[in-house]
């Protein structure tokens, strides 16, 4: 019995570990040189401000399983079925894999926010991405474009998500909690600044995300404005001007910021979307590829034999990432030994 | 009666038992995306008459939706038109129509 | 005296048919306003009479503008019209010959193989034969095309044909009945007593072997006769009120008559102008992304003409022109469109005296974004780029509190709305005592251009871009990678600026050549002038121009309208969307 992962993001990694010491093969493909996924862009997790390095190393140390054979710096180029319930995967080191099963963990993309032209990404220097601004945690270094040390820094919330004008409808779940933590960490290093969020709805759907949401405002000063920026400018000293309502008070606001942080969302990654035109997989309107129930076949997928786990489905948390993982670990397991018992007879 | 002067002020609460919400009927029907809304106020920010003048097309309308008509018939012609908020709305209101529904029954009113 | 009484039905029918026609035609151009009226006067007697004669010969009898369409549907117009035209000036001067008056009864040319005896020979009477043979054949041919289109639209490139009443089918059976029954009428009398020539002489001989004519050909003439009158006395109630009605609209087009604000007289004619060919659908976005099949001008104008509900068509409509550059009768069909939407506030100045007066830095060169423009930071920084590059000292009016243009509120049906906003910023351009005013956005650039009368010269950025170029005060080069244009409606079909920015693209990159360059741009769908489709329809009508435009594999789809990009943008594109502004700020 072998199964082929598609991705060594978290959810791969932490699949390949459960389904090996279930005792079955794992073939773990990853198209960069070093596993982690997204996960190597981030410095702090939340909600409890662990190193992302820290789970990163915990992951990928599982991987030193005799079942488990890692393909680092290796694609999928094809993914067929094959007669007699076996899949083929055609890899970019021209070998070839045949396996039982396929589990699908080919994560997300994040958007990309220069679509979001009148925010100004790519077009004032002192707007960045959430993701950037994780690198500059990294770098312990927290500066404008002209070097100078941030006085106001504004957070926008849902940015490439819940937004009809890109056609992206979902919520990405995560870019509130965290631009939260963000802010502390801003907060952290620079104590006499001014740092807002700027929000359509807070939506704290994890254990301990509103204590920090409450924490934020409590302890670390952090400004929360209910309102949705419409567009940014520029002026002379390359500060933003940003234009939003701030709708509990029914007003327009316009107020000039050092720094800018668009809390990019989630998207279907090009991973997901090859899968599921290889393997005929459904996708949902939003290009993740649909559970085949998602109550309890929240792994499974349209197509027998072929798995799903962790954001290659939906945006998800690393706590909701590894479960799901488990979780498509142990339907895998079950789905193959009744399989593999079929062909015994 | 207000004879010591302490009464409820009618004009403190939206008393949606009483509103007449034919207006926002006439809304959602003739402009059904206006249904959309969720408030984030990008409309208004974007808004030319609105960073000018006290005008709040994000308020107007979600105060036609609990009957409070009073704000459309006194502010709504302050709007240019000019399609900017329906440009920036993430929900795709289509705000012109929501516009152009309200003044069509304001019309129809008078 | 040449007389039959099967001449009755047609002479009695023609007769109502011109009287209702003086009639109608009076009525119509005496309710012009007096200015049309002097206007009319005045061009009578001037060449535009000439041009419009010419007009006439090309669109109501050759149809040029429906071969552009297509060839097959061009003929096929062109065999009534033309083949009409000529059965009757034809037939005219050879009973003319005949005669050797002019002044016979008109049922003589019309049913001239009857009275005329076919021994008896006249001067080129065998050449008259021959010609008349050959237009009745012309007319067949298209008869033949014209049944083929009913059947089968896409035989003739039409995807989709005008769906009729069953009046206009009747009529159209009618119609279509008119030339057989002459053709055999002719054949028949051809075959008992001889004339005629290759056609009905042969077509004669031949149904002589197994028809008794003899008693066939006089019912025959009969039959013609009624056809005809039947078909006149129906006429006005008809579409083909067309026939005589487009000629009248070209007249009053040249001698200078525009359709107005309101639907009025004029706009009457132009809708009992309308053939109901259905040109218009296919080319209707709203058909082809969207399958909306009743809201094109030719089904518009019919809901008017017979009474019908038509407020969902009024607002349907992109106004994006497409329509209206391919319609035969040139009718000015967003302006119609346009006459049907109403004002329904009571906008005045003091409902606008909220906007400031601004008053802009003095300089030889006014910018003005447009609001749409501050929704495309990177068109602006471009253009402030390109400004810097090419040393030209500018005013940028909008940059902090800018207003709406007004065309918004016009393309609503709100005029004097729209006029208060346009003297707000007239006097803001006027304060800038600029000589030239540029814009980013095609929708302010047509109404600067047209509705302003401003005393500068307008310009829209991409035209101004290539004036700089030419002139050298840019200097770009040529990039490597291969682009298209996406020719905004207002600048394109909206105000004929056509080459310009191809002329700018092409020196700033490889510009492929499209079917959709020039007038036969495509709508991004993100138009403003429709109030009824929704923002999904809108997303839709956008992806499926995109990937009309992405078919020629170009590097980048270029366009040159903050609201087209916009819309574009809406979904990732493997292809980038780029201004021209952009584009050119690249390369210099």
């Amino acid at each position: 019995m072998n199964v082929a992962i598609i991705g060594a993001g978290p959810a791969g990694c932490e699949a390949a570990f459960r389904l090996a010491e279930e005792g079955i093969q794992v073939d773990l493909i990853e198209k960069e040189n070093v596993t982690g996924g997204n996960l190597n862009n981030w410095y702090q997790l939340f909600p409890d401000r662990k190193y992302a390095g820290e789970l990163n190393a915990i992951l990928r140390n599982q991987l030193n399983h005799p079942q488990i054979r890692l393909h680092l710096n290796t694609e999928a180029v094809r993914m067929e079925r094959k007669g007699k319930g076996k899949f083929a995967v055609q890899l970019s080191d021209h070998s070839l894999l045949e396996c039982d099963a396929l589990l699908v963990t080919t994560g997300f993309k994040l958007f990309d926010a220069q679509r979001k032209e009148e925010y100004g990404y790519g077009i004032y220097d002192n707007v960045i991405t959430s993701v950037e601004l994780e690198n500059k945690f990294m770098n312990q270094q927290l500066t404008t474009s002209t070097g100078g040390v941030p006085q106001r820094i504004g957070f926008i919330h849902c940015v490439g998500s819940r937004d009809e004008k890109i056609c992206n409808y979902h919520c990405s779940k995560l870019c509130c909690i965290t631009a939260v933590k963000q802010a502390i960490e801003v907060r952290e290093m620079l104590p006499e600044a001014e740092i807002l969020c700027f929000y359509m709805d807070m939506r704290m759907f994890g254990p301990g995300y509103e204590e920090m949401y409450r924490e934020a405002q409590e302890k670390y000063n952090i400004k929360f404005v209910r309102g949705r920026l419409s567009e940014a400018s520029e002026n002379q000293n390359k500060q933003i001007i940003i234009k939003a309502e701030d709708t509990l008070i029914g007003k327009p606001l316009r107020m000039t910021l050092d720094l800018m942080v668009l809390m990019v969302g989630m998207e279907a990654s090009e991973g997901s979307k090859k899968a599921a035109t290889q393997l005929q997989l459904k996708q949902a309107p939003n290009g993740f590829i649909q559970p085949a129930d998602p109550h309890y076949g929240n792994n499974r997928t349209n197509e027998e034999g072929i798995f799903i786990a962790g954001c290659s489905s939906a945006p998800m948390n690393l706590t909701d990432t590894l479960a799901d993982a488990r979780s498509a670990a142990t339907a895998l397991t079950q789905w193959l030994k009744h399989n593999c018992k079929h062909e015994n007879e | 009666m207000n004879f010591w002067g302490y009464s409820i002020s009618e004009a403190r609460v939206v008393n949606y038992d009483k509103n007449d919400k034919a207006f926002a009927a006439y809304l959602a029907q003739k402009a059904p995306s206006s249904k959309l809304c969720i408030g984030c106020g990008g409309c208004t920010a974007t808004c030319t008459a609105g960073n000018l003048t006290e005008f709040n097309i994000r308020k107007l309308q979600m105060l036609v939706k609990r009957g409070e008509n009073e704000e459309a018939r006194k502010s709504l012609y302050k709007c240019m038109l000019c399609g900017k908020c329906l440009l920036v709305c993430p929900r795709g209101v289509d705000t012109r129509k929501m516009i152009l529904a309200m003044s069509e029954y304001i019309h129809r009113q008078s | 005296m040449y007389y039959d009484n099967f001449v009755l039905p047609f002479t009695i029918g023609i007769n109502i048919l011109i009287i209702y026609l003086i009639v109608r035609y009076t009525r119509w151009i005496r309710s012009f306003p007096k200015q049309d009226r002097k206007r009319i006067v005045k061009g009578m007697f001037s060449a535009k009479t000439l041009r419009a004669i010419k007009e006439v010969f090309l669109e109501c009898l050759v149809h040029r503008k429906v071969y552009r369409t297509s060839p097959f549907l061009g003929y096929m117009h062109m065999c009534f019209g033309l083949g009409w035209f000529l059965l009757i000036v034809v037939g005219k001067i050879e009973s003319t010959v005949y005669h050797t008056t002019a002044f016979n009864p008109p049922y003589f040319a019309i049913f001239f193989r009857f009275f005329h005896p076919a021994n008896e020979t006249f001067p080129y009477s065998n050449v008259f034969a021959f010609i008349m043979d050959l237009i009745l054949l012309l007319i067949l041919s298209g008869l033949l095309l014209a049944f083929t289109k009913r059947m089968y639209s896409k035989a003739l490139g039409m995807k989709k044909t005008t769906n009729h009443r069953p009046f206009d089918l009747l009529i159209l059976t009618v119609l279509w009945l008119i030339f057989p029954l002459r053709f055999l009428a002719e054949s028949f009398t051809s075959g008992i007593r001889g004339g005629g020539s290759f056609l009905t002489h042969t077509a004669g001989d031949f149904f002589s072997q197994f028809l008794p004519l003899e008693s066939l050909s006089y019912p025959a003439w009969w039959a013609y006769s009624s056809a005809l009158g039947l078909f006149f006395i129906l006429l006005p109630f008809s579409r083909y009120m067309h026939i005589p009605t487009e000629m009248v609209y070209i007249f009053l087009k040249n001698w200078g008559i525009k359709q107005g604000t309101a639907f009025n007289a004029f706009s009457e004619i132009q809708m009992y102008s309308c053939s109901r060919c259905g040109i218009c659908i296919d080319r209707c976005q709203l058909n082809t992304s969207l399958g909306m099949q009743d809201t094109q001008p030719v089904y518009f104008l019919k809901k008017i003409r017979h009474h019908k509900e038509y407020a969902v068509q009024t607002e349907n409509c992109l106004m994006c022109g497409r329509c209206e550059a391919a319609c035969p009768v040139d009718l000015k069909l967003n302006a119609l469109r346009l006459s049907k939407r109403e004002d329904l506030t009571r906008i005045t100045k003091y409902t606008y005296s909220y906007i400031p007066m601004v008053t802009p830095e003095r300089r030889k060169v006014a910018y003005f974004a447009g609001c749409m423009g501050h929704l495309t930071p990177s068109v602006i920084r471009a253009m402030q780029h390109l400004f810097k590059q090419a040393q030209v000292e500018y005013t940028f009016i909008d940059e902090k509190e800018g207003i709406c243009c007004g065309r918004p509120l016009m393309l609503s049906g709100n005029r004097s709305g729209a006029s208060v906003l346009m003297e707000k910023n007239k006097a803001a351009i006027e304060a800038s005592g600029a000589d030239l005013l540029v814009t980013s956005c095609p929708i302010c650039y047509k109404t600067f251009k047209e509705d302003y009368g401003l005393n500068i010269e307008v310009m829209h950025h991409s035209e101004y871009l290539n004036r700089l170029i030419e002139s050298g005060q840019l200097q770009p080069h040529q990039a490597d990678y291969t682009t298209v244009f996406h020719n905004p409606c207002e600048l394109g079909r909206g105000s004929h600026v056509c080459e310009t920015p191809e002329a700018a693209l092409k020196a700033v990159s490889h510009k492929i050549a499209t079917r959709y360059d020039g007038l036969n741009s495509l709508c991004c769908g993100g138009s403003l002038a429709n109030t009824h489709i929704t923002s999904t329809q809108r997303t839709k009508i956008a992806m499926d121009a995109v990937a009309a435009y992405a078919a020629y594999h170009p590097d980048y789809i270029v366009t040159a309208c903050p609201l087209c990009k916009k819309t574009f943008s809406k979904k990732s594109t493997e292809i980038p969307i780029k201004d021209i502004a952009e584009i050119v700020a690249e390369n210099c």
